[in-house]
């Protein structure tokens, strides 16, 4: 079983959350629920700091032994910071995919674009909808 | 899809499941990481009866087999496994197969999955063409079952269930023998490296013996173990998979079969590998590591310097070694273990170097 998403961020139809820190900047990941369909995630490839991405745009590639899968930018906006950890620690994004295995914090191009994310509670649903 | 006879066990067990060439197989039960480790440390229970079993009977049988098989299999002994390609008549892969001597004139063929209607056509086919009648060739697939047992511990568990000695049991031999009083034709062999067994028995009575197995080597550690780690356990032990590393295009020559192709003897295929040999090799398989974080895979591009040489085949994170390893067709001349090469990972190109093969080898 997955862990409950925090309500306290938005979340993509493709399992990115973004947590808004109220000074024009986001942090992003994945999900659990993400992690858990990846397992055992052995490499990152996180951004370079300066990167300009859109909404939904491929920004970073997690592996795990069978796959590789994008993941998309929750906003347009600029790295202005990445989890170095995950270089040596890959598998934080399994065991803290909402905390410590964040990928990216980026500097918002229009904040706005959050609203066009689900909330917790929608997105819960979504997944639970894929299941069936 | 085809399911094999385990298909529900597996669901029950919480597998995924994935569509391998037609076919509905757990790709991973817990997780591959797991898994793999499982199979190198404790053991490993391995669902294969989606792979094709051919017996080839009759007085001819031998020479059948002689013309289809790149590898000598004169002086094979009753009980004795071989492992051969098949090759078309310019040398490429038709498959590889393992080859057991099941009695006088009597023999198996264990294909792979996806290939085995291909082969079967191109064993009568050839049996046609060379004109020979006392040999039937005999499609045992679907009323085989097989499970392989795979890991250090794999005696110890399987010995529960069997009164004949395993340990005098030799690699690549097999024995008829009985499991749970079960008729069983089991071999010391396996696709990963370990030491391990393959098991075959009646489809309907695999279940059985994979049951019992899960329940008495639990406690020991035994993990039913999906496609995952098959893949990674097989590719660590220098293995090809085919249909991913090798195929009609391909010849033996090219890839690590080299050793199971015998040029001395006349077989489907041996004069255009003889010109070949003659001409000389331009690309040759090759192991390599990643030295540059990355991880390469299947199709990606090879770089020596800016100009593109070559193709990984296979590629992946291993767990034991815990490192990035693959296989990947190289010009002859950049396939010498120590040469840099680049892989092209999305958009920049990583350094990698050849290296010799098995990239894991087991301590004995």
């Amino acid at each position: 079983m997955s862990k409950p998403n925090p309500a306290d961020r938005k979340y993509s139809k493709e399992h990115e959350w973004a947590l808004d820190n109220g000074d024009g900047t986001v942090r992003m990941g994945i999900t659990d629920h993400a992690q858990e369909l990846l397992t055992d995630i052995v490499f990152v490839e996180l951004p370079a700091i300066g990167k300009k991405v859109r909404q939904m745009e491929p920004v970073a590639v997690v592996e795990s032994v069978k796959s590789v899968s994008d993941v998309f930018a929750p906003v347009s906006g600029e790295i202005i910071e990445i989890n170095k950890e995950l270089e040596e620690h890959p598998e934080l994004v399994n065991q803290d995919a909402f905390g410590k295995g964040w990928i990216a914090k980026l500097k918002m191009d229009a904040p706005a674009e959050l609203n066009n994310l689900m909330d917790a509670a929608s997105y819960t649903e979504m997944i639970k909808e894929e299941k069936h | 899809m085809k399911k094999t006879p385990l298909y529900d066990r597996h669901v029950a067990l919480g597998a995924k499941i994935i569509d391998f060439g037609g076919w509905a197989m757990p790709v991973q039960y817990s997780n591959v990481i797991e898994e793999h480790h499982a199979t190198r440390t404790k053991a490993g229970l391995f669902d294969i009866c989606h792979m094709g079993e051919i017996e080839v009977k009759g007085p001819q049988a031998f020479d059948l087999l002689q013309w289809v098989l790149s590898r000598n299999i004169e002086g094979q002994a009753i009980g004795q496994i071989k492992l051969s390609v098949m090759t078309n008549e310019n040398g490429g892969i038709i498959d590889d197969v393992t080859v057991y001597r099941l009695g006088e004139g009597h023999y198996l063929v264990v294909t792979n999955a996806g290939t085995k209607d291909k082969d079967l056509s191109w064993i009568e086919t050839q049996r046609k063409v060379r004109g020979l009648s006392g040999v039937e060739v005999i499609d045992n697939s679907d009323r085989t079952g097989k499970i392989d047992l795979q890991g250090p511990l794999s005696q110890e568990i399987l010995q529960n269930l069997t009164s004949d000695n395993l340990a005098s049991l030799t690699f690549y031999h097999a024995n008829d023998t009985k499991v749970m009083k079960i008729p069983a034709l089991v071999s010391r062999s396996g696709y990963t490296g370990e030491d391990g067994f393959e098991i075959y028995t009646e489809s309907r009575r695999i279940g059985e013996i994979w049951d019992k197995l899960l329940e008495i080597g639990m406690d020991l550690g035994l993990k039913p173990v999906g496609l995952g780690a098959r893949d990674t356990l097989r590719l660590e032990a220098g293995m090809m998979l085919y249909g991913n590393d090798m195929d009609e295009a391909i010849t033996p020559l090219e890839v690590v079969y080299e050793w199971v192709t015998n040029l001395e003897k006349d077989f489907v295929g041996s004069s255009a590998l003889k010109r070949l040999k003659e001409k000389g090799l331009v690309r040759k398989l090759a192991g390599f590591e990643m030295e540059d974080r990355g991880i390469a895979r299947h199709g990606y591009k090879v770089f020596k310097d800016a100009t593109e040489v070559g193709v990984v085949t296979s590629g992946t994170y291993t767990p034991t070694l815990q490192k990035a390893v693959g296989l990947a067709f190289v010009p002859v001349p950049y396939s010498r273990p120590g040469t840099d090469i680049f892989i092209q990972i999305r958009d920049h190109h990583a350094r990698a170097r050849i290296v010799e093969l098995p990239f894991y080898r087991r301590q004995k």
